[in-house]
């Protein structure tokens, strides 16, 4: 069990035996094709390379399609993914959500959503300053550092600017319900990324 | 839902409205099944009604039914996320107690009385003490 590619649907709550609420994610992930083994002999690395979400042939480059067919794939897949390490996976293999069984621990990767340009504030945490008594100093970043001595910003302050839309990776992510049937994979808490975003799980 | 529904009538709780024709969302297949998992049938009530809920407690290894009786002061949220709050007096103090509407721990909820009220949610009882924070029964 090395991964799997799926979107992001939404979240909702469930109930557990007990009675309690459990927030979860829905997944639709899979079924994945694997399209490529890559290996150390060949490639430098091992790595299973997987194709997830039909789109028109239209929409592929003509190398993008070969390549897909190469597999044994008849249609456009729109994403691939590569998952390090080896296993018994073969070329045209189907990955489905019953590779993962409910309560195993997962990482969840996705694009987190964008935020644009931000303050300090909202960026990194920054405290406010004060708003009354005739401040101006209310969301400023502060002192970004010393005058003539080093005489320049040192490398990595933290300020302003773009916020999100950046990978992220969230760990220890379990396992609430497979559905083999509707291929969903529900996941405890939440997920990065947007709804109709697509992540990748994988096993741990 | 009726102005002045019975006491104890059961509402059927229908999926969301869904124009004909598109699939049912995936989130709304879930929460379908979900509901079903609810540990008694809900009658209809509002804000206002008096209730008695029967909870289901485990405590260490014993499982009981806890009653709890008062005020409905509001009804939250929609689909499988709906939740109720019950306002109560407990020895001169203001208890409220907030229930998922289809939790499994529900065994039963008992509409005692309907209320008369004017508003969905009543918070404005929060400031009222005795004789006064009070609900009228509908008259029928």
């Amino acid at each position: 069990m090395i991964g799997i590619i799926g979107r992001k649907r939404g979240m909702t709550q469930l109930f557990d035996d007990e009675g309690n609420v459990i927030p979860v994610t829905v997944i639709e992930a899979g079924p994945c094709v694997v399209t490529q083994i890559k290996t150390a002999e060949h490639d430098g690395y091992e790595a299973v390379q997987m194709a997830f979400g039909d789109c028109k042939d239209k929409a592929l480059s003509k190398p993008e399609l070969g390549h897909l067919h190469k597999a044994g794939i008849k249609h456009g897949k729109r994403h691939l993914a590569e998952f390090r390490g080896g296993g018994d996976l073969a070329v045209g293999d189907t990955v489905t959500v019953q590779a993962f069984s409910e309560g195993q621990s997962v990482t969840v990767t996705g694009v987190s959503k964008g935020k644009g340009f931000q303050g300090t504030v909202k960026r990194h945490n920054f405290a406010r300053g004060p708003e009354s008594h005739g401040s101006h100093n209310v969301r400023q970043p502060g002192s970004i550092g010393a005058s003539a001595y080093p005489a320049r910003v040192f490398k990595g302050m933290r300020m302003s600017g773009h916020m999100g839309s950046r990978t992220v990776t969230q760990l220890g992510v379990t396992v609430v319900r497979t559905d083999a049937e509707n291929n969903l994979l529900l996941v405890r808490g939440a997920v990065p990324g947007a709804t109709d975003s697509v992540v990748i799980i994988k096993g741990r | 839902m009726p102005l002045c529904a019975a006491l104890g009538a059961v509402v059927a709780y229908p999926a969301r409205f869904v124009p004909k024709g598109t699939p049912l969302d995936i989130i709304e297949k879930i929460e379908r099944d979900e509901r079903a998992k609810r540990g008694a049938e809900i009658p209809e009530f509002k804000a206002g009604d008096t209730l008695k809920v029967h909870f289901k407690v485990v405590e260490g290894t014993r499982q009981r039914t806890q009653v709890y009786q008062g005020i409905c002061i509001k009804r939250q949220g929609a689909g499988l996320r709906e939740t109720f709050t019950v306002r109560k007096q407990s020895f001169g103090v203001g208890v409220e107690r907030t229930f998922p509407l289809f939790s499994p721990k529900i065994e039963k909820i008992d509409v005692l009385a309907i209320g008369d009220v004017r508003r969905a949610k009543l918070y404005y009882l929060r400031q009222k003490v005795g004789k006064q924070a009070r609900v009228r029964e509908k008259q029928r």
